[in-house]
């Protein structure tokens, strides 16, 4: 069934279809061209929502993007669900399921509503000053009821089903808008032969053509000139157009976000189609021609179902074919309410009145409006408005004196003039004037890359704002080609409107001035009288604006209001910041394809395949996936470590140590390089040696470390911690590049080249021996810290004979793609040794067993070489290293420094918790240091940890206290080396 | 997103660059001639201003060169860029 309310003809939609769809369970129908507000007016539903915090019936305030009070639900599946979607922008199609918001049991009859009757208890900021006691109350008892009250939509439980695109392109001249002005300057860039994108967040083309009368004021017909231009537009082989596509955000040097809703408004789309797609615009030129949006006017009941803005109405009655109401009053303080008043008149609406707040209406639209013989009142305010789910009547005052007048009607249209969409302008950090004449801020200029045309500068009627959009169409073309011929000047200026701001409600009474966050005059009046000053502690106090409309109706009724308070011009009161996104964006474009799997890039090693099939435990460490521990049958974590342990000690273990990150230092001038990079000494290290190296920042403090082998005069093979590689390489470059780019030295990152598999224990040499072709590993011809290079089952090898263990070990480095066989055949040729491979626990074990310091667990940025017992590395007589003059600071040398000790427990049972504070018994308030790394040793039978202690090491044997959540653990300061203190295994 | 002119490889989005801190402030030649004060400063202090800023950029996901820059810390604009060891145009 058509609405009742539908006119007989004209408007945008396809009558020869019906859609039907559903909203709050109910089925309602409507054609294609309809948004899910002009469909369900068509059928005399205003009431589409309750208010944020009073549960106030509200219905339809606008027609687009600005929409404050209609949001609604929309999906009929969780993971398909979208909550505060503004119904002037949903596309009806045969599947549409909507639903209203923040209601209880029902949209008519919402027990919220009892919020309205205790409005007085919820002033401004009633959140900082109502529920402070008791102290607990807040997260329990406050906060719980407020967010069940208080609140826009539901979100969704369920994981979003769709799929979402994102592409990046260029463009000459991106035009924002295609309105009359948009229009006009997309066909004169492009027509200047600019590559031209031209996007509009409505379905259509037109903007306010599809809105307004057929003719313009120049007797211009506005949907023939509409179709003639998109028809040369698409006729160009240099425009992109894009409807249903909202520039979201302007970011530096015009990039521009767009948000394409790709499958929202269809019942059935492609399964392969994205439901919304990122585009991220570079543009060499951008044109603003987002249009204005129009001031509700500020008086006591002016958010009942049934009160709407003047120019909705319109869009209404022309685009949709849809009569908002049969009996109207307008409330105006602008001339633009006569045009909508004499459209509506025409199409057979009775006027009841026009009140008019200003002291005479004399332009030439109030003039025929006056001829016209509609009833027309000056110095008139609504004093109030009547009714309860929809308006019934307003009463009618004369200013300054007490005549009052109530007035039937079933729609109260309201103009307060209009505000230009400078959001983006601003964003674009363009600055922004106040315009006395038409009450708006405008923007000052164009940036050079960005220019504004048409109403977003204040420019409204239509002629003017083709040629407008076409000047700034033919000026950004020509910027964009500096060669070409003398470069356009834009000629227009703007024009006076004679808007007079709602600077003061004409009454006391409750008068909404934000819709979507409930705020009122009362709210404005009461923070200014509290002494809030500034506009942007204004809008947090009392959250006007800072709802998802940001304010897109309500910003400049509230500064207007807060300039009269205070006696101050607007521009002196100055505006909030205009931030992204213009409209709300989902959750969903902004992450793209990266969820899931690809939310972060995963790094495996080329042994993680076997890894897996021997039910490795991995974790994390930076992108890289490690195995932690190779659990066997039903072995908890625990029994696993100490089994992997109990290999290396007594036999050997196998260790993927692949994702170590590697640099190769090649060049002449190599050894000199890294000689002061690091604390050691590199040009005395002999071909075939390697050495730990330590890397400090300019600050003193230990930043990296590795081992680094000598494979020639000039080429170091240069380890890094797995987290480190990027930062010390970009550190390296950095010296090299730019202190000392005399050096010849070339450096190469070769972490993802080499596999390095890592075998130790005492059978280590036993295992790897029978495989390596070309070394001696004989620990007289291969001792510990050797290097060397031959071959292992035919591929290229790189061993060091290094060990993080304690034990003898031995790091095959081999290239990548081998690294996988290299490690299958070690392991079968191992196992008769009981070779075991162990992960990344085991390897912290035995490696806390023997004190060697992890960067990042043991250091944290402050500590020197000395605090981590690495004083010995330093190089002896090197004039200069990275660091050391920052060492030879009398602070770097405190003696009640933290210092890496061990700490063992009296009961050995009991493992401390990293991070674990430390404390003496005679100050158990004053932190001395904390516990860095803490394991139970199966080699010793017991617990140990290794902390950084104010002092350390001249606290040996002392008794401290390690304060934990269970209880305070007595702790003994030992040597932070637990096993094997002489080396004897290591260099075995 | 901030264009940024790389000299070596012209303008490139921000997203291919680090930032690397003020230019011009050279690793002293000696320093261990400096005292505790002089290489604090060498160390941490650093102009700030409300204007225009020489600093150092690397063009870390492209040439993986550092270069200089000049930007206007107000208007985020940049004037020009230069590579090290050139004097600014
Ligand atoms: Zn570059």
């Amino acid at each position: 069934m058509t609405g009742p309310f539908r006119t007989e003809i004209g408007g945008r939609i396809d009558r020869t279809r019906r859609i039907d769809f559903r909203f709050d369970g109910r089925l309602y129908s409507g054609h294609p061209g309809d948004n899910l507000a002009s469909a369900l007016l068509s059928h005399g539903v205003h009431l589409l929502g309750r208010s944020f915090k009073y549960h106030r019936p509200r219905g339809v305030l606008g027609a687009g993007s600005e929409e404050p009070n209609a949001l609604v639900r929309v999906g009929s599946y969780e993971s398909r669900a979208t909550p505060n979607l503004r119904a002037t922008q949903v596309e009806i199609h045969d599947l549409l399921v909507a639903e209203s918001q923040n209601r209880y049991p029902s949209l008519s009859f919402d027990v919220g509503a009892i919020n309205d009757v205790l409005s007085p208890l919820f002033p401004a900021g009633f959140y900082y000053k109502t529920f402070m006691w008791p102290a607990w109350g807040w997260r329990r008892l406050y906060e719980p009821i407020i967010r069940r009250m208080a609140g826009l939509g539901r979100a969704p439980t369920a994981p979003d089903a769709d799929i979402y695109a994102q592409r990046y392109v260029h463009c000459d001249v991106l035009v924002v808008g295609a309105g009359p002005a948009g229009l006009a300057a997309a066909r004169a860039a492009a027509q200047g032969g600019a590559r031209v994108l031209l996007c509009d967040e409505q379905s259509e083309f037109g903007g306010s053509l599809l809105s307004e009368p057929d003719t313009t004021e120049a007797g211009r017909n506005r949907l023939a000139w509409r179709a003639a231009t998109l028809a040369t537009l698409a006729a160009s082989d240099n425009v992109t157009l894009l409807t249903r596509s909202t520039a979201f955000g302007v970011f530096a040097d015009n990039f521009v976000a767009l948000v394409e809703r790709v499958t929202d408004h269809l019942a059935n789309p492609e399964p392969a189609l994205p439901r919304e797609r990122l585009w991220q615009v570079r543009a060499r030129q951008v044109v603003l021609a987002t249009g204005a949006i129009e001031r509700p006017m500020v008086f006591a009941g002016n958010d009942r179902p049934g009160v709407m803005l003047a120019g909705a109405a319109r869009t209404y009655l022309h685009r949709y074919g849809v009569r908002t109401g049969r009996r109207i009053v307008l409330a105006t303080s602008a001339d633009s309410a006569y045009g909508v008043a004499m459209d509506l008149h025409r199409a057979g609406l009775t006027i009841a009145a026009i009140a008019d707040v200003r002291n005479e209406a004399s332009g030439p639209l109030a003039a025929a409006a006056r001829a016209a013989g509609l009833p027309l009142r000056t110095s008139t305010h609504i004093a109030a408005t009547h009714g309860r789910l929809r308006i019934r009547g307003a009463t009618l005052a004369r200013n300054g004196t007490g005549a009052r007048e109530k007035v039937a009607c079933d729609l109260l249209l309201m103009s307060g003039g209009y505000t230009p969409t400078v959001h983006l302008y601003s964003q674009a950090r363009g600055t922004l004037r106040f315009d006395e004449s038409l009450g708006a801020f405008l923007p000052g200029g164009d940036t050079g890359i960005l220019q504004v045309a048409g109403a977003c500068r204040g420019i409204f009627a239509t002629d003017v704002a083709i040629a407008d959009g076409a000047e700034a169409g033919t000026v950004a073309a020509a910027r964009t080609d500096p060669g070409g011929a003398p470069q356009p000047v834009r000629t227009i200026s703007v024009p006076d409107s004679g808007a007079l701001l709602a600077r003061e409600a004409p009454c006391d009474r409750r008068a909404f001035v934000d819709f979507q966050n409930d705020v009122t005059t009362k709210d404005l009046r009461l923070a200014v009288r509290e002494g809030f000053v500034s506009v942007e502690h204004v809008k947090r106090y009392t959250t006007a604006g800072m709802a998802t409309d940001q304010g897109k109706t309500s910003n400049i009724n509230a500064l207007a209001l807060v300039a009269n308070e205070r006696r101050m011009d607007m521009a002196a009161v100055g505006l909030t910041t205009f931030r992204m996104p213009y409209t709300p964006v989902t959750f969903g474009t902004l992450a793209g394809a990266a969820r899931g799997n690809l939310f972060d890039p995963i790094r495996q090693t080329p042994i993680h395949a076997w890894a897996e099939d021997r039910g490795a435990v991995f974790e994390d460490v930076g992108m890289w996936k490690r195995a932690r521990y190779f659990p066997a049958a039903r072995e908890t974590m625990a029994q696993a470590v100490a089994r992997e342990c109990r290999a290396v000690r007594t036999g050997a273990g196998l260790f993927d140590a692949s994702t170590l990150g590697k640099i190769e230092v090649v060049g002449p001038d190599a050894a000199i390089f890294l000689e002061r990079m690091y604390v050691n000494n590199f040009r005395k290290l002999a071909v075939g040696r390697a050495r730990y190296g330590l890397m400090l920042g300019e600050d003193g403090f230990v930043l990296d470390d590795g081992v680094i082998g000598r494979l020639a005069p000039d080429r170091f093979h240069v380890t890094t911690t797995t987290g480190g590689a990027p930062r010390v390489l970009a550190m390296m470059e950095d010296y090299l590049q730019t202190e000392w780019p005399d050096l010849r030295v070339w450096l190469t990152s070769t972490t993802e080249e080499w596999a390095v598999v890592s075998i130790q224990g005492p059978r280590a040499r036993d295992i790897i021996a029978p495989f390596v072709i070309g070394i001696d590993l004989a620990p007289q011809a291969f001792p510990h810290m050797a290097v060397a290079e031959g071959t292992i089952l035919g591929v290229n090898l790189r061993i060091f004979r290094v060990s993080f263990t304690g034990e003898c070990g031995f790091e095959i480095n081999v290239p990548a793609d081998y690294g996988s066989d290299v490690w299958h055949a070690i392991m079968q040729q191992g196992t008769v040794f009981g070779l075991t491979p162990y992960g990344t626990e085991a390897m912290h074990v035995l490696r806390a067993e023997k004190g060697y310091i992890i960067v990042g667990q043991e250091s944290d940025g402050t500590a020197t070489p000395d605090d981590l017992g690495l004083g010995w590395a330093i190089g002896r007589g090197k004039s200069d290293f990275v660091g050391k003059r920052s060492l030879a600071r009398a602070a770097m040398r405190d003696p009640s420094r933290k210092q890496l000790v061990g700490l063992l427990t009296s009961n050995g049972e009991t493992v401390l918790q990293e991070g674990a504070q430390i404390v003496t018994a005679a100050n158990g308030n004053a932190s001395i240091g904390h516990v860095t790394s803490a394991y139970f040793s199966t080699t010793l039978g017991r617990s140990m940890a290794l902390a950084m202690i104010s002092g350390g090491k001249a606290r040996m044997g002392e008794k401290l206290l390690a304060p934990m959540l269970d209880r305070t653990h007595e702790v003994t300061v030992a040597p932070a080396m637990f096993y094997d203190p002489k080396g004897e295994r290591l260099y075995g | 997103m901030l264009l940024i002119p790389c000299p070596y490889c012209g303008p490139r989005p921000e997203l291919e660059f680090t930032y690397a801190g003020e230019a011009n402030i050279s690793r002293p030649a000696e320093p261990e001639s400096l005292s505790d004060e002089q290489w604090a400063a060498y160390l941490y202090q650093r102009t700030n201003p409300r204007g225009m800023h020489a600093e150092r950029w690397r063009h870390v996901h492209g040439c993986g060169r550092y270069f200089n820059a000049s930007r206007d810390t107000l208007s985020d604009q940049f004037q020009f860029s230069w590579k090290p060891g050139e004097s600014p145009p």
